[in-house]
């Protein structure tokens, strides 16, 4: 299939490329830039007169609910959720149901999903068996059957003996490690943030030392086993700065943050609202303030969506109850866009924390448009407005605290592979 | 799932009036007093040989008591049915909720019963007002909310009679400094009565508690934080005692009863570096000899005994004012 | 329609009690006025008439047949009945009668106190537009005023008690 897309403004950060280019799409991959190549005449054009044409969107943490969670989400519904945001390939944690430690259920997910027009899915392989805590998982048969890092989903390995050994074990082939940190015990029983919210609110906390005490262990423990480690969903300021200062003292460790901690702090709580239950939980303002200047300067290398659908009984409930998570696989472009202006940075830049640094982090030659990638690209109108509603969700998660927002960003085309995936109005598979 | 609610706060109609009370917090200080002012002529009906005023007649007040109260539940009843109300019962610890059955199936079920007022208990904080918004994104708002204590979060109609008994005692407000004492952090009596205390103009509220029994930010509740009671006391008119549960013991909050008998007990030494007329106050019930010394509790200057009576008069006045909005 | 004479209250209080002296036992009739014109009235009776039991008072908020519509009055005082209801003479005092809603209340709010032996009513004023079959027993004054209209007792700095006209 040959596809011509026109008229577009060609955004490649990998590149630092920011111009009016045409793309040109063959076989599955970038056969031009700018100009065809000889002879090439499209089979299908595609207008993105007022749009942007960029690499297709990297979403490092999402949600799939397969297998185990059928009730919440499927693939077919969360795939569709997943183009129809402009994501291309994304990384789904090991927290199923069961867990992805084996290698047949990891064969079976990457099997179904390996459909035209799902976006690629990257499993992470649990890091021990049952996500128990105890005994290592079969990595090099994991990583095999296609899981791309291991780590805990959110729970945490409570005997510091068995984690050093599993990042021992991971670093032997060198795996990466992506872990939430958060100590077992402060903050156990803790639902929000242990601040000025929680203390009006009657609702018990999770303290900031509850993810700095972890962050130290994981730190000094990657620096002990030379494991390469990614520190998933950071929430705190005091967090951040502790990733920085390691970097600075030579260890290359990664971290992200999430959508929600980037644009929430506690006060969004309000009146117990359930969308707000999440883990990391929404701290203090101070604490959103330097994670979304961290973003800018690079500090946090990556924006991930944390895609987490939950049903509609699963959040009415009082918030101590309420299921943890909010879905976001649409939120991450418009929620990128809108932090983008906010900070008054270049579109690029912005860009960049969602395709080429993730791809980065991944460790694959994905998230740009040069000649012969493959042909996963995002166009989108970055002036359209994207309204937050249960009906304009094609996830089956309708939990979001943007519920009735309106955010800068619709997604016009996906293509995954050179294919036209999504085209504004329907998903196409 | 979200509700506009008028002007923000969920517990006001668009007419600015009381349609349900879930907490002290956010309430303008007229409405705390109109509450209060509504609160004292039923303390009188207390007196008559027909202890009854029609005012609920035919209506149908359910107390869905999702947490084990036995007393709170009685000063409810009895409220109720000096206003004529009909009075339901519902244990849900120990029925539907152990079948399965969610917190807002239980309240639909129960609205079909053509309910007029709920009273709720519930150990999760915020649950009334989920069940509050539940009623309005159900089109039945007519359906007003009692929050009788959530979780940790509010028991709004102790921290009204609260207010009333010191209001009978001390008169006016902004001449006093308060000190609550005792579990600051479990407590949803205590946040009540410091919105209360505030809103009200008590020019200075103390909370006094080992740094275990307090929120991390409590200094941004607008309180002046001791955590040594000798000199908490010192010049209190008000002394406002928490009680201790013995779960805190078990969570490595505290060592012993004893050793917190010891610091935060309140003895008859203690309470006299507080002024000689200061009033001593427990919502009861009393661990005696844990945070109270019985010769404080049974003494002269305790008023606990007040607290009681005021309370049903406080719980009449709050249900009289919602059934008639 | 032209506008009434408005009667003089004092004198009224005074052409009460003489209508009610030879009725009325100064040991044994105790007398009730209803907040706030009734309560004036009764003050002025009590001693006209030389009663010896104390004072009552009522505040017929709580027994107000409108609270559905109209919700909780907002300055509801206590009612104050300091004698045994039982077996009572009791005299409802009150300055000016119309529908008798508020006569049925404060009847309902006195049998919340025991069962008197008989209960009679004295009025300053009947300005007609009954309601309910209610009737004083004692009434030196009537006049017919159309429904916007309302008739109101005074009382100023100094005591003296007068009839004002209101629109409703």
């Amino acid at each position: 299939m040959k596809i011509h897309i026109k008229n577009g403004r060609l955004i490649d950060p990998a590149s630092a490329t920011d111009r009016a280019l045409d793309l040109f799409i063959g076989a599955g991959r970038v056969v031009g830039i700018g100009t065809p190549p000889a002879g090439f005449e499209a089979n299908s054009v595609l207008d993105a007169s007022g749009c942007v044409v960029c690499p297709g969107l990297i979403d490092l943490s999402a949600r799939l609910r397969e297998p185990g969670f059928e009730y919440k989400a499927t693939l077919e519904s969360e795939m569709a959720a997943a183009v129809a945001g402009g994501v291309t390939r994304l990384v789904c944690p090991p927290d199923t149901d069961p867990p992805l430690d084996e290698p047949g259920l990891v064969e079976m997910l990457t099997h179904r999903a390996r459909h035209p027009g799902f976006a690629h899915v990257h499993p992470m392989g649990a890091l021990t068996i049952g996500l128990a805590g105890e005994r290592l998982t079969e990595m090099a048969e994991l990583a095999e059957a296609g899981c791309i890092s291991f780590g805990q989903a959110n729970r945490t390995i409570v005997d510091t003996q068995v984690l050093m050994r599993a990042m021992q074990y991971a670093a032997t082939f060198d795996f990466p490690v992506w872990l939430q940190p958060q100590d077992p015990f402060l903050g156990k029983r803790g639902v929000a943030h242990d601040g000025e919210v929680a203390a009006r609110l009657g609702l018990p906390g999770i303290p900031v030392v509850a993810e700095t005490i972890a962050i130290a262990a994981l730190v000094n423990l990657a620096r002990a086993t030379g494991a390469r480690l990614h520190l998933r969903r950071l929430s705190s300021a005091e967090g951040l700065a502790m990733v920085v200062a390691a970097r600075e003292s030579g260890l290359p460790i990664s971290c992200d943050v999430t959508i929600n901690n980037l644009h929430l702090s506690e006060h969004d709580i309000a009146w117990f609202d359930p969308h707000t239950r999440l883990d990391p939980p929404l701290r203090a303002a101070a604490d959103r303030e330097a994670l979304r200047a961290g973003l800018a300067s690079g500090a946090v290398d990556v924006l991930c969506s944390d895609h987490t659908p939950v049903d509609d009984d699963g959040k009415q409930m009082p918030f101590e109850e309420a299921e943890v998570g909010a879905t976001g696989l649409e939120l991450l472009l418009p929620m990128t866009l809108k932090w983008a202006a906010e900070m008054k940075l270049p579109l690029a830049t912005a860009l960049a924390r969602i395709t080429a640094d993730p791809a980065r982090v991944l460790g694959i030659d994905s998230g740009c448009l040069k000649l012969g990638a493959a042909a996963d690209i995002c166009v989108f109108d970055p002036a359209a407005e994207y309204v937050v509603s249960r009906e304009n969700l094609k996830s089956q998660g309708k939990n979001t605290p943007f519920l009735g927002k309106a955010f800068p960003g619709r997604v016009r085309y996906t293509l995954i592979d050179g294919r036209l995936a999504w085209d504004g109005t329907g998903t196409l598979s | 799932m979200s509700v506009t609610t008028h002007g923000g706060n969920p517990q006001l109609n668009r007419h600015g009036e009381l349609n349900h009370l879930i907490t002290i917090e956010g309430l303008p200080r007229d409405v705390l007093t109109r509450i209060l002012d509504t609160a004292a002529p039923f303390t009188e009906v207390a007196e008559r040989e027909v202890k009854k005023l029609p005012l609920l007649r035919g209506k149908s007040v359910f107390n869905l008591f999702f947490e084990n109260s036995t007393r709170t539940r009685t000063t409810f009843e009895i409220a109720a049915k000096r206003l004529s109300a009909d009075v339901i019962n519902l244990n849900i610890s120990t029925s539907s909720a152990n079948k399965g059955e969610t917190l807002l199936d239980t309240v639909d079920n129960l609205a079909a019963m053509q309910a007029d007022m709920f009273v709720v208990r519930h150990a999760s904080s915020g649950a009334p007002y989920l069940i509050a918004q539940h009623l309005a994104a159900t089109g039945r708002d007519h359906i007003h909310v009692v929050n009788a204590g959530d979780g940790r979060h509010a028991h709004p109609t102790q921290g009204l009679l609260d207010m009333y008994t010191i209001r009978h005692f001390k008169k006016d407000f902004t001449r006093l400094t308060v000190a609550v004492v005792g579990d600051i952090l479990h407590s949803r009596v205590a946040r009540s009565q410091i919105h209360a205390l505030k809103t009200l103009g008590v020019p200075e509220v103390r909370v006094i508690a080992p740094k275990t029994l307090l929120p991390a930010a409590v200094d941004r509740l607008g309180v002046r934080v001791f955590n040594d009671m000798q000199e908490g006391l010192r010049g209190v008119d008000v002394v406002m005692m928490l009680r201790l549960q013995n779960e805190r013991m078990q969570g490595a909050l505290l060592p012993s009863t004893q050793e917190f008998f010891k610091s935060w007990g309140l003895t008859p030494e203690k309470l006299a570096l507080a002024k000689p007329d200061a009033i001593v106050m427990h919502p009861g019930p009393m661990n005696r000899g844990v945070e109270i010394d019985s010769a404080v509790a049974d003494g002269r200057q305790a008023v606990i005994l007040p607290q009681v009576t005021f309370g049903i008069a406080v719980r009449m006045a709050v249900m009289a004012m919602l059934g008639g909005n | 329609m032209p506008i009434p004479q408005l009667p003089d209250a004092e004198a009224l209080c005074g052409a009460l009690a003489d209508a009610m002296r030879p009725h009325v036992d100064a040991s044994a009739t105790a007398l009730v006025g209803i907040h706030t014109g009734g309560v004036w009235i009764a003050e002025r009776l009590h001693a006209a008439l030389g009663l010896k039991i104390a004072l009552g008072s009522i505040d017929v908020s709580f027994h107000r047949d409108d609270y559905n519509q109209r919700g909780l009055h907002a300055n509801a005082r206590s009612s104050q009945i300091p004698f045994d209801v039982d077996g009572a003479h009791i005299v409802i005092v009150d300055d000016v009668l119309y529908t008798g809603r508020t006569i049925r209340a404060a009847m309902n709010e006195i049998f919340d106190y025991g069962r008197p032996g008989r209960v009679d009513l004295a009025v300053l004023s009947d300005r007609g537009g009954r309601e309910l079959p209610v009737a004083p027993t004692w009434c030196p004054h009537a006049l017919s005023l159309p429904v916007a209209q309302m008739l109101a007792l005074e009382r100023s700095d100094d005591g003296r008690l007068s009839f004002r006209l209101m629109e409703k």
